[in-house]
Formats: C-alpha cells, sequence, structure tokens
C-alpha cells in the first residue's frame, strides 16, 4: 500500500525532473532512477520478469547507450546564450503551443479516467504469471513474432552503424 | 491495496510528463528521453491490466515494447550523432532544411 505511493512518487518526481533539466546527463541519470521505481512497481504488480528486464535492458543497456551519446557529443548544455539565460520549460513562444497540447492531454486523461465507469476493483489474489508461462506464451503463441523481433534488432543493428558512420567519401 | 485505477492513473502521469517533455524541450537528447518516458507509461498500464485480468499477455506484449524501445533509441541515436555532424546543434530548430 505505502510501497505504491513510494514508488509511483519517485517515478512521477523523477520524471518530471528529466524534462526540467538543462544537462542532459542528469535527466539520463534521472531516468534510471525513475526506471528503478518503475520495476518496484512492476514487482508490486507480481510480475518479477518484466522487473527484471526493466532493469536489464532499460536502465542498464539503453541508458548506458544514452550516457554514451551524451558524452560523446559532449554537448551538455543548449547552444544559444538565449537558452542558456531562460529555463527550458519557462519560454515564451513555440513552447505555449506545446504546453497547451500537453495540458490538454491532461485534462483528456483525466476526463476519460473519471467517466471510466464502475468502480475500481481490487486485483485477483493468485497472479498466475510464473516465469514458466510467459515462456511457455513465448515460444508458443507469440513464436512468430519473437522471432521477428530478432530480425528488427538485425535492422537496427545495421542501419545505427550505417547512420553513425562517418562518410568516407565526402572526406576525400 | 492499490486499485488498477491507481495504475491507470499513475500511468496517465506518466504519459503526460513524456508528452510535455516532447512538446517544450527544444533538446534531442531529451526528446528521446521524453519517449522512453511515454513508453514506460504504457508498459505500466500493459502490466496492470494484464495483472487486473490474470494473464501473462501484458508481460508477453511488455517485452515487444523494450525490444522495439532498444531499437529506436540506437536507431534514433545514431541519427543523433548524424544530426549533430552536420550542425554542430541539438536543437531541432536548426535542421530545416526540409521545411517549405
Amino acid at each position: 500500500m505505502t510501497l505504491f505511493y513510494v514508488f509511483a512518487g519517485v517515478a512521477v518526481v523523477t520524471s518530471l525532473l528529466v524534462i526540467a533539466q538543462r544537462n542532459p546527463i542528469y535527466s539520463v541519470l534521472l531516468l534510471v532512477a525513475s526506471f528503478g521505481a518503475l520495476s518496484g512497481l512492476y514487482v508490486l504488480l507480481d510480475a518479477p520478469f518484466v522487473a527484471a528486464i526493466q532493469i536489464i535492458i532499460y536502465a542498464g543497456a539503453i541508458m548506458v547507450l544514452f550516457l554514451f551519446v551524451v558524452m560523446l557529443l559532449n554537448a551538455p548544455h543548449e547552444d544559444t546564450e538565449y537558452d542558456e539565460r531562460t529555463h527550458p520549460l519557462a519560454r515564451p513562444g513555440p513552447t505555449r503551443a506545446g504546453s497547451l497540447l500537453a495540458v490538454a492531454l491532461v485534462v483528456e486523461l483525466v476526463w476519460a479516467l473519471t467517466r471510466a465507469g464502475e468502480a475500481p476493483s481490487p486485483f485477483p489474489e493468485a497472479g498466475l504469471s510464473s516465469i514458466a508461462a510467459i515462456g511457455r506464451a513465448l515460444f508458443t503463441e507469440y513464436a512468430f513474432p519473437f522471432e521477428v523481433t530478432s530480425i528488427l534488432i538485425l535492422v537496427a543493428m545495421v542501419g545505427a552503424v550505417v547512420l553513425a558512420r562517418r562518410d568516407e567519401r565526402a572526406r576525400k | 491495496m492499490p486499485t488498477l485505477t491507481d495504475y491507470l492513473v499513475l500511468s496517465a502521469l506518466l504519459f503526460s510528463i513524456g508528452a510535455t517533455g516532447v512538446f517544450v524541450r527544444r533538446n534531442l537528447i531529451t526528446i528521446l528521453l521524453s519517449i522512453e518516458i511515454m513508453l514506460n507509461a504504457v508498459n505500466l498500464t500493459f502490466v496492470a491490466f494484464g495483472r487486473a485480468l490474470g494473464e501473462v499477455d501484458g508481460q508477453i506484449i511488455v517485452f515487444f515494447v523494450i525490444t522495439v524501445a532498444a531499437a529506436e533509441a540506437a536507431v534514433g541515436l545514431a541519427i543523433v550523432i548524424a544530426l549533430f555532424r552536420h550542425r554542430e546543434s541539438l536543437n531541432p530548430d536548426s535542421f530545416t532544411m526540409l521545411k517549405w
């Protein structure tokens, strides 16, 4: 009960700080904290498999990739002097339209959730989400999407290498 | 005991925070991070509904979402590196060549 609110609070606060930070390195590290809190929520939801891959793949692999690129580009701050002076969340101009859209989204989501119908039911007692059940479903019912995933990863890997490579012809 | 609605409200909050980041921030890396926040909000919804329905399908979809997110991060960051080489900037407003 209290654990839910602790994890939820940590997730929301760190996510807010992610988009309020000037320095992308802090944003990435705060997002890792947010993912840790979400992982705790997955444990509360009786989903230890998702909690584990959340930590290993998201916080471990993807965020390290982000951190690596932030440090490789070595551009921690926004580039113009105007950007240096104003806080990213407190800028006029195009930001206003974006804030309006964001507020509209929040209003819509709250409206949808309050109109969601019958009273919320507590979760059923016995969760059946054992890792064995996930593995069985993954390799029988979802075998085809699983194999397609491997092709997706291969394509992404080749694409990333091609995109990030220096163009040799342009340098000659 | 937190109910399904609590998880959905939390997920909606996180999704809105991520969307706000995409709309408001002018830094390519932060925008990609905001997209990750939104993907995680959706994952939370999937797991919560899977728990409420007593099925594992929600967790399997989360597995696929995380895989796609990894591919997206790899390709997206490669594009960011290529763009930074051209313009020495991470501000999306400086990439307007395709704008008419």
